[in-house]
Protein backbone atom coordinates (compact mmCIF):
# COMPACT_ATOMS: atom_id res chain seq x y z
CA UNK A 1 0.00 0.00 0.00
CA UNK A 2 2.87 2.25 0.37
CA UNK A 3 4.43 1.61 -2.47
CA UNK A 4 1.17 2.82 -3.95
CA UNK A 5 1.12 6.33 -2.15
CA UNK A 6 4.92 6.45 -3.49
CA UNK A 7 3.45 5.94 -7.34
CA UNK A 8 0.92 8.71 -6.83
CA UNK A 9 3.52 11.16 -4.88
CA UNK A 10 5.96 10.82 -7.82
CA UNK A 11 2.79 11.34 -10.41
CA UNK A 12 2.27 14.79 -8.36
CA UNK A 13 6.00 15.81 -9.05
CA UNK A 14 5.13 15.45 -12.63
CA UNK A 15 1.88 17.36 -12.44
CA UNK A 16 4.55 19.98 -10.65
CA UNK A 17 7.30 19.94 -13.64
CA UNK A 18 4.70 20.38 -16.35
CA UNK A 19 3.09 23.45 -14.32
CA UNK A 20 6.48 24.66 -14.07
CA UNK A 21 7.88 24.84 -17.24
CA UNK A 22 4.28 24.33 -19.48
CA UNK A 23 4.29 26.96 -22.34
CA UNK A 24 1.08 28.80 -21.69
CA UNK A 25 -1.30 29.28 -19.47
CA UNK A 26 -3.76 26.13 -20.35
CA UNK A 27 -1.25 24.22 -19.44
CA UNK A 28 -0.66 25.09 -15.86
CA UNK A 29 -4.13 25.03 -15.15
CA UNK A 30 -4.47 21.92 -16.68
CA UNK A 31 -1.65 20.49 -14.51
CA UNK A 32 -2.95 22.13 -11.16
CA UNK A 33 -6.29 20.59 -12.44
CA UNK A 34 -4.98 17.02 -12.49
CA UNK A 35 -2.93 17.24 -9.32
CA UNK A 36 -6.39 18.17 -7.30
CA UNK A 37 -7.67 14.97 -8.66
CA UNK A 38 -4.55 12.71 -7.58
CA UNK A 39 -4.74 14.83 -4.09
CA UNK A 40 -8.49 12.90 -3.57
CA UNK A 41 -6.58 9.96 -4.53
CA UNK A 42 -3.81 10.09 -1.87
CA UNK A 43 -6.38 11.10 0.60
CA UNK A 44 -8.31 8.38 -0.27
CA UNK A 45 -5.00 5.87 0.35
CA UNK A 46 -4.38 7.53 3.51
CA UNK A 47 -7.45 6.69 4.84
CA UNK A 48 -7.12 2.83 4.32
CA UNK A 49 -3.10 3.29 5.73
CA UNK A 50 -4.27 5.09 9.01
CA UNK A 51 -7.95 3.26 8.92
CA UNK A 52 -9.36 6.60 10.25
CA UNK A 53 -12.42 7.97 8.08
CA UNK A 54 -12.75 11.27 8.42
CA UNK A 55 -9.75 11.69 5.57
CA UNK A 56 -12.86 10.64 3.21
CA UNK A 57 -14.62 13.61 3.98
CA UNK A 58 -11.48 15.48 3.50
CA UNK A 59 -11.47 14.15 -0.15
CA UNK A 60 -14.79 15.00 -0.73
CA UNK A 61 -14.58 18.33 0.06
CA UNK A 62 -11.52 18.45 -2.49
CA UNK A 63 -12.90 17.47 -5.09
CA UNK A 64 -15.63 20.22 -5.28
CA UNK A 65 -13.04 22.88 -3.90
CA UNK A 66 -11.01 22.08 -6.69
CA UNK A 67 -14.00 21.60 -9.19
CA UNK A 68 -14.75 25.46 -8.25
CA UNK A 69 -11.29 26.88 -8.85
CA UNK A 70 -11.38 25.06 -12.10
CA UNK A 71 -14.19 26.69 -13.33
CA UNK A 72 -13.55 30.45 -11.88
CA UNK A 73 -9.98 30.06 -13.78
CA UNK A 74 -11.64 28.41 -17.10
CA UNK A 75 -14.24 31.70 -17.04
CA UNK A 76 -11.37 34.05 -16.38
CA UNK A 77 -9.07 32.16 -19.20
CA UNK A 78 -12.02 33.02 -21.80
CA UNK A 79 -12.04 36.73 -21.14
CA UNK A 80 -8.90 37.13 -21.79
CA UNK A 81 -6.92 37.20 -25.24
CA UNK A 82 -3.58 36.86 -26.64
CA UNK A 83 -3.44 40.12 -28.83
CA UNK A 84 -4.27 42.36 -25.41
CA UNK B 1 -5.57 -11.29 4.30
CA UNK B 2 -9.37 -11.91 3.32
CA UNK B 3 -10.52 -12.03 0.10
CA UNK B 4 -12.10 -8.76 -0.21
CA UNK B 5 -9.09 -7.18 0.85
CA UNK B 6 -7.10 -9.00 -1.94
CA UNK B 7 -9.49 -8.01 -4.40
CA UNK B 8 -9.51 -4.16 -3.33
CA UNK B 9 -5.60 -4.05 -3.44
CA UNK B 10 -6.01 -5.14 -7.17
CA UNK B 11 -8.85 -2.82 -7.99
CA UNK B 12 -6.71 0.43 -5.99
CA UNK B 13 -3.71 -1.22 -8.49
CA UNK B 14 -5.12 -0.73 -11.40
CA UNK B 15 -6.27 2.59 -10.22
CA UNK B 16 -2.95 3.56 -9.47
CA UNK B 17 -1.74 2.27 -12.70
CA UNK B 18 -4.21 4.28 -14.50
CA UNK B 19 -2.66 7.59 -12.83
CA UNK B 20 0.56 6.62 -13.77
CA UNK B 21 -0.05 6.78 -17.03
CA UNK B 22 -2.31 9.46 -17.38
CA UNK B 23 0.46 11.67 -15.66
CA UNK B 24 2.93 10.03 -18.32
CA UNK B 25 0.76 11.72 -21.47
CA UNK B 26 0.52 15.44 -19.51
CA UNK B 27 4.27 15.03 -19.54
CA UNK B 28 4.82 14.18 -23.09
CA UNK B 29 2.11 14.68 -25.11
CA UNK B 30 2.69 17.83 -27.67
CA UNK B 31 -0.22 20.57 -27.06
CA UNK B 32 -2.58 21.59 -24.69
CA UNK B 33 -5.71 19.14 -26.29
CA UNK B 34 -3.56 16.46 -26.03
CA UNK B 35 -2.44 16.74 -22.74
CA UNK B 36 -6.05 17.72 -21.52
CA UNK B 37 -7.68 14.30 -22.92
CA UNK B 38 -4.82 12.48 -21.61
CA UNK B 39 -4.76 13.64 -18.10
CA UNK B 40 -8.44 13.83 -17.39
CA UNK B 41 -9.77 10.80 -18.50
CA UNK B 42 -7.15 8.52 -17.03
CA UNK B 43 -6.88 9.89 -13.87
CA UNK B 44 -10.79 10.55 -13.36
CA UNK B 45 -10.99 6.51 -13.81
CA UNK B 46 -7.95 6.06 -11.75
CA UNK B 47 -9.17 8.31 -8.91
CA UNK B 48 -12.76 6.31 -9.02
CA UNK B 49 -11.03 2.72 -9.09
CA UNK B 50 -9.42 3.91 -6.11
CA UNK B 51 -12.40 5.03 -4.04
CA UNK B 52 -14.34 1.41 -5.47
CA UNK B 53 -11.44 -0.38 -4.18
CA UNK B 54 -11.29 1.43 -1.06
CA UNK B 55 -15.75 0.53 -1.12
CA UNK B 56 -14.61 -3.46 -1.70
CA UNK B 57 -11.90 -3.55 0.92
CA UNK B 58 -14.36 -2.02 3.53
CA UNK B 59 -17.50 -3.43 2.90
CA UNK B 60 -21.28 -1.37 4.04
CA UNK B 61 -19.79 0.63 6.54
CA UNK B 62 -19.38 4.57 6.87
CA UNK B 63 -16.35 4.48 5.40
CA UNK B 64 -16.99 2.19 2.14
CA UNK B 65 -20.31 4.58 1.64
CA UNK B 66 -18.79 7.54 1.86
CA UNK B 67 -16.09 6.38 -0.45
CA UNK B 68 -19.01 5.35 -2.66
CA UNK B 69 -20.57 8.73 -2.78
CA UNK B 70 -17.62 10.21 -4.07
CA UNK B 71 -17.05 8.16 -7.13
CA UNK B 72 -20.42 10.00 -8.56
CA UNK B 73 -18.92 13.13 -7.40
CA UNK B 74 -15.66 12.45 -9.48
CA UNK B 75 -17.17 11.42 -12.42
CA UNK B 76 -19.79 14.18 -12.59
CA UNK B 77 -17.12 17.63 -12.03
CA UNK B 78 -13.86 16.51 -13.55
CA UNK B 79 -14.98 15.86 -17.47
CA UNK B 80 -16.91 19.35 -17.02
CA UNK B 81 -13.81 20.85 -15.94
CA UNK B 82 -11.61 19.74 -18.44
CA UNK B 83 -14.62 20.83 -20.97
CA UNK B 84 -14.28 24.49 -19.56
CA UNK B 85 -10.40 24.22 -19.67
CA UNK B 86 -10.64 23.23 -23.48
CA UNK B 87 -13.09 25.74 -24.47
CA UNK B 88 -10.81 28.45 -22.22
CA UNK B 89 -7.94 27.72 -24.23
CA UNK B 90 -9.30 28.04 -27.57
CA UNK B 91 -10.97 31.59 -26.87
CA UNK B 92 -7.90 32.28 -25.58
CA UNK B 93 -5.95 31.45 -28.55
CA UNK B 94 -3.93 28.71 -28.21
CA UNK B 95 -3.17 27.03 -31.69
CA UNK B 96 -4.29 23.07 -32.45
CA UNK B 97 -1.66 20.53 -33.34
CA UNK B 98 0.81 20.94 -36.78
CA UNK B 99 -0.71 17.79 -37.70
CA UNK B 100 -4.19 18.41 -36.81
CA UNK B 101 -6.96 16.95 -39.44
CA UNK B 102 -10.56 19.15 -38.55
CA UNK B 103 -11.25 22.22 -35.89
CA UNK B 104 -15.36 21.81 -35.95
CA UNK B 105 -15.49 24.91 -33.09
CA UNK B 106 -13.51 27.25 -35.23
CA UNK B 107 -15.86 26.63 -38.18
CA UNK B 108 -18.72 26.94 -35.72
CA UNK B 109 -17.70 30.25 -34.08
CA UNK B 110 -16.70 31.88 -37.84
CA UNK B 111 -15.21 35.01 -37.26
CA UNK B 112 -17.75 36.64 -34.52
CA UNK B 113 -16.66 36.90 -30.64
CA UNK B 114 -18.48 34.37 -28.73
CA UNK B 115 -17.79 35.13 -25.13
Amino acid sequence: MNTYLIILIVCCFACLIRAWRGPSIPDRMVAIDIMGVLAVGITALLAIITNRDFLIDVALCWIFLSFIGTLALAKYLSYKTLDE
Amino acid sequence: MSWNELIGMIIIGVGVAFDAFGCLGLLRLPTVYNRLQAGTKCVTFGTCGILFGLFVMKGFTSFGIKALVGIPFVLLTSPVGAHAIARGAHIFGVKLWDKKVIDRYEEDRGNKPSL
